[in-house]
């Protein structure tokens, strides 16, 4: 035996091992992840960059990616402020039912999103406990704009606050104390002292909750009444276009296009992560 | 400026922190508590800051009745014990932090105040590192940027919560003897918390011992 041999690194497997554990890995790496999205442009521009353009030029469909931002433009604000103000209670404050707000925080999480929609239904639907009220006022949630957005705000809640929770929580309050003792007012402190140290955290938790809002499909399939033109986010619009036979490469030019989406948002975490990795290993390690 | 605390009294549930205190600390005096951990020492420090809110009694800074004053309207000097400098300032926006937040009537300008930093860091003998970050620096030098940011705002009093504790032997002896030397200089009401007895001694002009809440 060797020296070498001998005083080989307990943590580094024999070679062959190695091998089989990356091979592996990389193997379904590129058949369950690669492949599929490989498929998705290679399907989008079969029938030529024409078709693809021409596809996306359809207004049914324009009218489905203008829903996808308008619905992402509203919801992702409103829950970055919802992740925040609960992000802030449940680490700077003690108080009852902390552990229950902390809980149904990740509600959203563990409930399927297919429930989620069909208890707005429930809410506001013909025969739901407001649905009266609301058709007596001539107010439209259901099979409307305004449900796919409460959808999507019910589905992307978590985000940022899951995000800011245990890095605030690693943080402290010593800072936010130290700029009271200063002279600083609460919401100079927040502005001076609390945003600068959690804003990486909260740019990667909006870039999260923005991706799932432009992708979500359950909970808005539920609520949408799938209106062509009116009613179709980008992912209902997708499959509305792949039930259609004359309409398969459509599906696929639309599917690439929130691919797209997607690769920009996963571009921008990466290079969060690259950057600003020490400020969100809080985040990571929890 | 001197601090008149009566039957001042904390409690958390049943338990209670802080009972029945009363002391009298003069103007300019650096003053010790000692005691062991929960004693109560570093609650009545930060109930004098107004960090932590009380259940009884009184706190004067001279003729100013501090229990009727917010944190930001004590204006004490904090220094916590584990600094607390803002981590995405660098030295001098830590200094000035307090000056900049003062509302605009009684704001220095820009160039007055950065002045007053490269003061207060030439007093702590710091001179050159103002562009610096809180992360770049000694444990002994952070301390010193805490202590210039507290004097920054010309406090009433000023209050450090186990200013030595984080730091190593060597470290600690040199900034005690300089704290002291700065006391003398600034002559500044000074209340520091301890557990170390003979740092306590050394340090202050008198030792005052908590022991479960009260003034043993």
């Amino acid at each position: 035996m060797t020296p070498a041999r001998r005083y080989r690194n307990a943590l580094i497997e024999p070679a062959p091992v190695r091998w089989l554990l990356i091979g592996t890995t990389l193997l379904l790496l590129g058949v369950f992840l690669l492949l599929p999205l490989v498929v998705v442009f290679v399907q989008a521009f079969k029938a030529g960059v024409d078709t693809y353009v021409s596809a996306l030029a359809d207004s049914d469909t324009l009218a489905s990616i203008r829903l996808t931002l308008i619905t992402a433009a509203i919801a992702v604000p409103l829950n970055t402020l919802f992740g925040v103000a609960a992000a802030w209670a449940i680490t700077k404050f003690e108080f009852r039912g902390k552990s229950i707000l902390t809980t149904l925080i990740d509600l959203p999480f563990s409930v399927s999103p297919v429930i989620a929609g069909l208890v707005f239904v429930l809410l506001f639907g013909s025969r739901g406990w407001f649905g009266g009220w609301l058709s007596e006022h001539d107010i439209k949630i259901i099979f409307a704009v305004p449900g796919i957005v409460l959808a999507t705000l019910f589905v992307t809640a978590p985000f940022v606050a899951r995000e800011l929770i245990p890095l605030m929580q690693g943080q402290g309050t010593d800072e936010e104390q130290a700029a009271l003792t200063l002279g600083a007012g609460g919401w100079r402190m927040f502005w001076h002292v609390t945003v600068p140290n959690i804003r990486w955290g909260l740019l990667y938790g909006i870039l999260l909750c923005n991706a799932r809002a432009m992708g979500e499909f359950g909970a808005v399939s539920v609520l949408s009444g799938h209106i062509r033109g009116l009613t179709n986010t980008m992912p209902l619009q997708v499959e509305m276009l792949y039930n259609d036979p004359g309409q398969y490469s459509a599906a696929f030019a639309v599917a690439s296009l929130l691919a797209l989406l997607g690769f920009v948002t996963l571009a921008l975490k990466n290079f969060l992560e690259w950057r600003h990795g020490d400020e969100l290993t809080a985040v990571r390690g929890n | 400026m001197e601090i008149t605390i009566r039957n001042l009294a904390k409690s958390y549930g049943d338990v209670a922190a802080l009972n029945d205190i009363r002391l009298d600390i003069a103007s300019g005096e650096l003053l010790a508590l000692l005691g062991p951990s929960g004693s109560g020492k570093t609650t009545l420090l930060r109930a004098i800051a107004g960090l932590e809110s009380v259940n009884g009694g009184s706190i004067h800074f001279g003729d100013i009745d501090a229990t009727q004053l917010s944190v930001q309207e004590r204006r004490v000097g904090f220094v916590f014990q584990h600094y607390a400098l803002f981590k995405h300032m660098d030295v001098l926006d830590n200094i000035t932090f307090g000056l900049r937040m003062r509302k605009r009537a009684t704001r220095p300008s820009k160039s007055e105040i950065r002045r007053r930093g490269l003061e207060l860091l030439e007093l702590v003998q710091l001179k050159g590192l103002e562009h610096r970050f809180p992360t770049q620096l000694s444990g002994g030098q952070r301390q010193r940027v805490a202590l210039a940011r507290a004097l920054a705002i010309e406090p009433r009093v000023l209050l450090l919560d186990e200013p030595f504790g984080a730091l190593d032997a060597k470290v600690r002896r040199e900034l005690r003897t300089w704290l002291r030397q700065l006391h003398d200089e600034t002559g500044y009401t000074t209340v520091f918390v301890t557990h170390d007895e003979s740092e306590a001694h050394e340090l202050a002009d008198r030792v005052v011992t908590l022991q479960a809440g009260q003034i043993a």
